[in-house]
């Protein structure tokens, strides 16, 4: 009796200290990240509907198990009953846990299967973008106007709360507005995630598919690859903006004249200097390039080839703009020739022809580059 | 032939297996090489490791089997042996086939822009799903080059159906001629199975010759060529390991190890021998066919 | 050799030398050596578990390199499960499958060997995949077990190491269970039916089940792989019409059976402990058996709830979501059959107890948490987290590991003929207990707050979990030296244990492994005995 009573105790406290987290837990991260769109305030509903039974059931587990343990334990006296097993509740008890348990499974599935609708329920999106993952960063296609984000990580100390978290381009999204993603990916499976606004899918190279969301929420919101894609996996954070709608169109306007102002510039036929096209190649294979073949060129061998000295990065230029254009198939060296245009391609391969000692001494032009497509 | 029925037959320490695994890993560390740039010759050294060890055992085996060490448990041991054995076979046809399905029946639609991921045919201008893929999703650049035409049912594969089911029936016959001592049936009946055997294989080779050479098709033009000669590659190297194996029975035949009553390796050899034709019967009708 | 052989011979007890163990066709020996192997790549893994864990210590890179950091996550993987659970398991299936149906040994025992010394070269493929990349190998094998393309297409040989060691496995485990169905179906005793067998026997029949058709689906699937690499294929590329989640769909059809692979001999083994210690006869043998083989059953179609994300459609995926979520019927049906035979029992702490109680509450834990991973909406939030380690840590560790832990000392006074020394056992229950939830739990909170797997390095949010976590690892870790030294202090000597060693071993649905002396003479019977 007295222990009954005791256990009930724990119970109350141990349950009372999970509800009690339940409030605290946006501060203190013992929970999913407080939601910030619809989908994910139900799905955050439903993780807590689930996550209570769980936790209920392993209680009451433990206290059952106890129980028993202290009640039927020898050093008390109790003696086995040798004939339990035969008796009524153990002819039938193979039938009744499991429709109880059955019971339990039901009411999860049930709201299961309904927010699983409400995820995959597709309202006419007002705002489409494309996300694709890369070796190791994010590129944004917004497919309405033109415009075109790649967001890489931003260097920052460990003890520094940016650390892994923050990128050099943001990605904007305006808030209250059906926006649909599509993933999809150059090189190996990434997946986008930010929990706060929108659930996860992978990104298949080859493959896209779609999710929604509507966020609900001016702010910034975190978020960072969670598909194992190899030697940067850790290092490919994705920070989303969201803004008012009048903000936002404000950015789209910016970026769409700034699009437009590289393209003229890439496409008309000018020739360029060496020191632009240096200047401009330094800062493109920093951003782009670094990570691999690092930033004196000397890469990681025998993964990520050294371009300082190497054969292709002194010899002929139509195979140093093939490998950058087109890349090499089955290895981690994407084509880049459909991410840059034709001034960014002169502009790294004259670098890599001219930095760290390599003295081809030859400039490469957006001519030579729409040419060599 | 003295006959030990009260006990099972336990075998003392044998050799066999270590050099089995040692031979195994040999070759298999050999085929790592030789795909990264190296040469054949360990692959080769593991081989011979093998065959060794396949003489060296089962003629322990069979030498036991002869003396009469083996009562009718352990036959029924081998029996379940080579049963279970076929199922771990079964599934591992079970995966290709399950490929094939899926590639064909889901995933080509999404790169034709059908169902949940039909956003795909975005990334592949032009691209239309069609089975058997000729024309691939990048146009045929890069990696992967685009077959001519696809391998139809009639001409050799029909060919190869009849040789292949014809051979069922002798193997079949033959089993009869041992269960009855007909000598004439029991060994002309496994004579015609090892040679329709063999021309399956011959066949088959020129089948391939045929497709590298005029149609195109290789291991290269997507994943029509990729499960293929994936599903019909596995199935020849089972048929010719089962032509073999057939053959040695047939030395065994002559010799005269089998009485209609014992004649288990035999009978596991015609299991094994069906299962391949079941097989067949499959990739005729979801490779050749449909 | 074979000639020589006498009925006779066999009474002359044990060969001697390096032949006794290397051309072994003994059941025992073979168990032992298995046993063995399993100890020491638990070492192995174990070592790079708390590299792992050191690693991720705290923010910053402090050891390793990032690739060489998901080498050590894929391999200690790999090492842990194929390695260690599973070769623990065929170790104790060899050592106590004949025992218990009154068998003479394995049905194939050459062929047993042979499924042994197969471990050993491919733990050393294994290795060499690890190794080959400091030589000019190329790109390390960074893909974490499940060896997804196209990443493992990027990898270097150490890639093909990995698919060949894969392949031995295969031959290993199937060979195994060939003999072991076999020996289950045709080598009891008499009078030693299917419905008396130990729970132990029927755990390891639907174990050997699951691997005949899982194992070679495996081999497949890697095949192609090779083929892709260097052949020109292209099954998982979809520029010639091939597709990435093909290889996941093969993977995972292998993948969570084997997870009941690595469940159902601990479960079995529960089933022994429980009773014994209880004093009183296993409550719904018939429900447990029914209930394995829905198990069985179940896990072989529900394979995708590891793949939600990848974009299947929604009939699909609640199908999947359905079926996953069902299986808590059938365990927790073993669940409550273990808790109602504790029920009106008269119950002691031995260590073995101790490991089988804490199993029942850690795995019901784990359990509870697959059935949240398997409500889709919300995995596609704790997918690829910390989370989803969390709950296979819990279901791993408890769920195989310790029951390994259980049933060695459960029945190393029958294998070795002396009692273990119950206070450093409970010593050992305590540590590891205590430091495997402190390195576990508070992962579960690492992966909400929304820390991904398989990361070298993370963000300051995320330390206080990682640095608990790695506490407990370290703790958790130096535990298995005392492990180690029990071991061998009782393989050494100590007090002699009788026959029965445990006085409530022959409760209820025992074998006939406690008619044999404490150790069993190197040949048990021969002529079989006679089960009424
Ligand atoms: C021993 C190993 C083991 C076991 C037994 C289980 C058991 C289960 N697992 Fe787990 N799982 C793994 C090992 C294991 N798992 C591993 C290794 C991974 C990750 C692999 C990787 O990605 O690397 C994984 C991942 C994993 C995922 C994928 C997560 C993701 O990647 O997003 C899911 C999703 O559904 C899942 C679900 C389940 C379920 C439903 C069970 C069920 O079988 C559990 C059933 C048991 C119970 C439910 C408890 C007892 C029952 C009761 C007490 C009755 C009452 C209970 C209820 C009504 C809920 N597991
Ligand atoms: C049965 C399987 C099994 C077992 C037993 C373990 C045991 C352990 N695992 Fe593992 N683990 C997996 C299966 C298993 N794991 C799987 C399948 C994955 C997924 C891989 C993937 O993502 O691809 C994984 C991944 C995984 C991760 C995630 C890595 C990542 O995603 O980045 C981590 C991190 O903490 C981890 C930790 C541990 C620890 C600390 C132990 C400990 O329990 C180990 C304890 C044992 C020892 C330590 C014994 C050795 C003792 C000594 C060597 C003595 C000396 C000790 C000291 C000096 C301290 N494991
Ligand atoms: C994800 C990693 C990665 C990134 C990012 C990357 N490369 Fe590479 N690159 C590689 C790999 C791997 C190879 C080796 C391919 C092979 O095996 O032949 C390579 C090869 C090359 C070569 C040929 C070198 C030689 O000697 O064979 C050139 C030139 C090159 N890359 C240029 C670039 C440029 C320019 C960029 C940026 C715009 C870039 N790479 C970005 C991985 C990368
Ligand atoms: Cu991109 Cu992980
Ligand atoms: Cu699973």
């Amino acid at each position: 009796m007295h222990l009954k009573r005791e256990s009930k105790l724990r119970l109350a406290t141990v349950g009372g200290l999970f509800v009690l987290s339940n409030s605290a837990v946006a501060e203190y991260g013992l929970n999913l990240v407080e939601p910030a769109s619809e989908i994910t305030r139900s799905v955050f509903d439903l993780h807590m509907l689930t996550a209570k039974l769980a936790f209920y059931i392993s209680v009451i587990i433990t206290v059952l198990v106890v129980y028993i343990l202290v009640k039927y334990r020898r050093s008390s006296g109790a003696e086995a009953d040798m004939q339990m097993h035969k008796g009524k509740f153990g002819v039938f008890s193979w039938l009744l846990v499991p429709i109880i348990v059955l019971g339990i499974d039901l009411s999860i599935a049930g709201p299961g299967t309904k927010t699983l609708h409400q995820v995959e329920r597709h309202v006419d999106a007002e705002l489409t973008v494309k996300v694709t993952g890369s070796q190791w960063k994010w590129t944004y296609d917004y497919l309405d106007n033109d415009v075109r984000v790649v967001s890489n990580l931003q260097e920052h100390e460990p003890n520094e709360p940016g650390y892994l978290r923050s990128v050099d381009k943001l990605f904007v999204l305006p808030v209250d507005t059906n926006i649909r993603f599509l993933h999809t990916a150059t090189d190996v499976l990434h997946a986008w995630w930010v929990p706060a606004i929108a659930i996860k899918k992978d990104s298949i190279p080859g493959y896209i598919h779609e999710t929604s969301t509507r966020i609900t929420k001016e702010g910034t919101y975190y978020g960072q690859c969670a598909e194992n894609c190899g030697t940067g996996h850790a290092y490919m954070p994705i920070v989303v903006q969201v803004v008012s709608k009048e903000k936002f169109n404000d950015w789209v306007a910016l970026k769409t004249a700034e699009a437009s102002a590289a393209a003229a510039e890439a496409s008309a036929d000018k020739v360029w200097s060496k020191e632009d096209l240096m200047a401009r190649g330094e800062e493109l294979y920093v951003k782009n390039c670094v990570a691999c073949h690092q930033v004196n060129g000397e890469g990681i061998p025998p993964v990520f080839p050294a371009l300082k000295g190497s054969a292709i990065a002194t010899g002929a230029v139509a195979d140093h703009l093939d490998v950058v254009i087109k890349g090499k198939a089955g290895t981690a060296m994407a084509a880049w020739g459909g991410q840059l245009n034709d001034l960014e391609v002169a502009a790294i391969v004259t670098y890599e022809r001219n930095a760290w000692g390599n003295d081809a001494g030859d400039l490469v032009q957006p001519a030579d580059v729409k040419s060599a497509r | 032939m003295t006959s030990n029925e009260d006990s099972y037959y336990l075998p003392e320490l044998s050799k066999w297996p270590v050099i089995a695994a040692t031979a195994l890993f040999i070759t298999l560390l050999g085929v790592v090489l030789w795909v990264n740039g190296g040469s054949l010759w360990i692959t080769g050294l593991g081989l011979v490791g093998m065959g060794y060890m396949f003489f060296g055992w089962f003629g322990q085996v069979i030498e036991e089997s002869m003396s009469g060490k083996y009562n009718a448990q352990v036959d029924k041991t081998f029996r379940m042996g080579m049963a279970w054995f076929i199922t771990s076979e079964v599934f591992f046809f079970f995966c290709f086939f399950g490929c094939l399905f899926y590639l064909r029946t889901i995933s080509l639609g999404w790169l034709g822009g059908e169902g949940t991921m039909a956003r795909s045919n975005m990334l592949w201008d032009d691209f239309a799903a069609a089975w058997p893929l000729i024309s691939l999703p990048n146009g045929g650049g890069g990696l992967y080059a685009e077959a001519k035409e696809a391998m139809g049912p009639m001409g050799l594969p029909l060919a190869n159906t009849i040789i292949l089911l014809t051979s069922g029936v002798t193997l079949t016959w033959s089993h009869h001629g041992i269960k009855h001592g007909n000598r004439f049936q029991q060994v002309w009946g496994l004579v015609l199975t090892v040679l329709l055997g063999v021309i399956f294989l011959v066949c088959q080779a020129y089948e391939y010759y045929h497709a590298y050479q005029e149609m195109g098709l290789t291991l290269n033009s997507g994943i029509y060529g990729a499960t293929f000669y994936m599903l019909t590659g596995f199935h020849g190297f089972h048929v010719a390991m089962g032509t073999l194996m057939l053959f040695v029975i047939l030395v065994r035949l002559l010799k005269g190890h089998f009485s209609n009553e014992h004649h288990f390796a035999f009978e596991a050899v015609a299991w094994y021998w069906h299962f391949v034709d079941v097989v067949w019967l499959g990739l005729y009708l979801f490779v050749y066919w449909l | 050799m074979s000639d020589a052989i006498t009925h006779e011979a066999h009474h002359h007890g044990p060969p001697t030398g390096a032949k006794r163990w290397l051309y072994s066709t003994n059941h025992k020996d073979i168990g032992t050596m298995y046993l063995i192997f399993a100890l020491i790549m638990l070492f192995l893994g174990g070592a790079m578990a708390m590299v792992i864990r050191a690693e991720l210590w705290m923010p910053g890179l402090q050891l390793v390199e990032p690739d060489f950091f998901n080498n050590l996550v894929t391999n200690h993987a790999l090492i842990m499960v194929f390695a260690v659970v599973m070769p623990a398991g065929v170790g104790l299936a060899n050592w106590m499958i004949p025992l218990m149906i009154g068998a003479p040994d394995m049905a194939m025992p050459r062929m047993n060997n042979m499924s042994f010394w197969l471990l050993p070269p491919a733990a050393i493929l294994l290795v060499l995949s690890m190794i080959v990349p400091f030589f000019g190998g190329g790109q390390t094998v960074n893909t974490g077990w499940t060896l997804y393309p196209p990443l493992s297409i990027q990898s270097g040989m150490g890639m093909d190491f990995l698919i060949f060691t894969v392949h031995i496995l295969g031959v290993s485990s199937i060979m195994g269970s060939i003999n072991i169905i076999t020996t289950i179906i045709n080598m009891r005793a008499p009078g030693m039916n299917m419905m008396k067998m130990p729970i132990f026997v029927w755990s390891w029949f639907f174990t050997a089940l699951l691997l005949i058709v899982i194992m070679p689906v495996f081999a497949g699937g890697v095949t192609m792989l090779l083929f892709d690499r260097h052949f020109g294929t292209s099954f998982f590329d979809a520029a010639g019409g091939g597709d990435p989640v093909l290889f996941q769909h093969i993977f995972w059809f292998f993948g969570h059976p084997e997870v009941y692979v690595l469940l159902l001999p601990s479960i079995g083994v529960l089933g022994m402990i429980i009773p014994t210690f209880s004093r009183k006869p296993l409550f719904g043998y018939k429900s447990l058996v029914y209930g394995m083989a829905v198990l069985y059953g179940l896990g072989l179609i529900v394979w995708a709830h590891h793949q939600y994300t990848i974009g299947m459609s929604i009939e699909t995926t609640t199908y999947f979501m359905i079926g996953t979520i069902l299986i808590s019927i059938p365990v927790g049906l073993m669940i409550f059959n273990f808790i109602f035979t504790l029920w009106k029992g008269s119950i002691t702490f031995e260590t073995p107890m101790l490991f089988a109680l804490a199993i029942i509450l850690m795995f019901s834990f784990a359990g509870t948490t697959g059935v949240m991973l398997a409500v889709v909406p919300a995995d596609l939030q704790y997918h690829d987290t910390y989370f989803v380690v969390a709950h296979f840590h819990y279901a791993l560790i408890p769920g195989s590991l310790f029951g390994l832990y259980a049933a060695v000392f459960f029945w190393m006074p029958k294998w070795t003929g002396h009692m273990y020394n119950e206070r450093l056992g409970k010593i050992f229950f305590w540590w590891t207990t205590i430091g495997f939830n402190l390195t576990f739990f508070p992962q579960h909170f690492s992966g909400l707050a929304g820390m991904p797997r398989r990361i070298v390095d993370y963000n300051m949010i995320f330390t206080e979990f990682n640095v608990m976590s790695s506490v407990g690892a370290f703790a958790f870790g130096l535990s298995h030296l005392l492990f180690l030294y029990i071991i061998i202090k009782t393989v050494k000597g100590g007090e002699k244990a009788t026959t029965e060693v445990w006085d409530g071993s022959s409760i209820g649905y025992a074998g006939l492994e406690w008619t044999v002396p404490s150790p069993p003479p190197f040949h048990t019977f021969e002529k079989a005995p006679v089960v009424k």
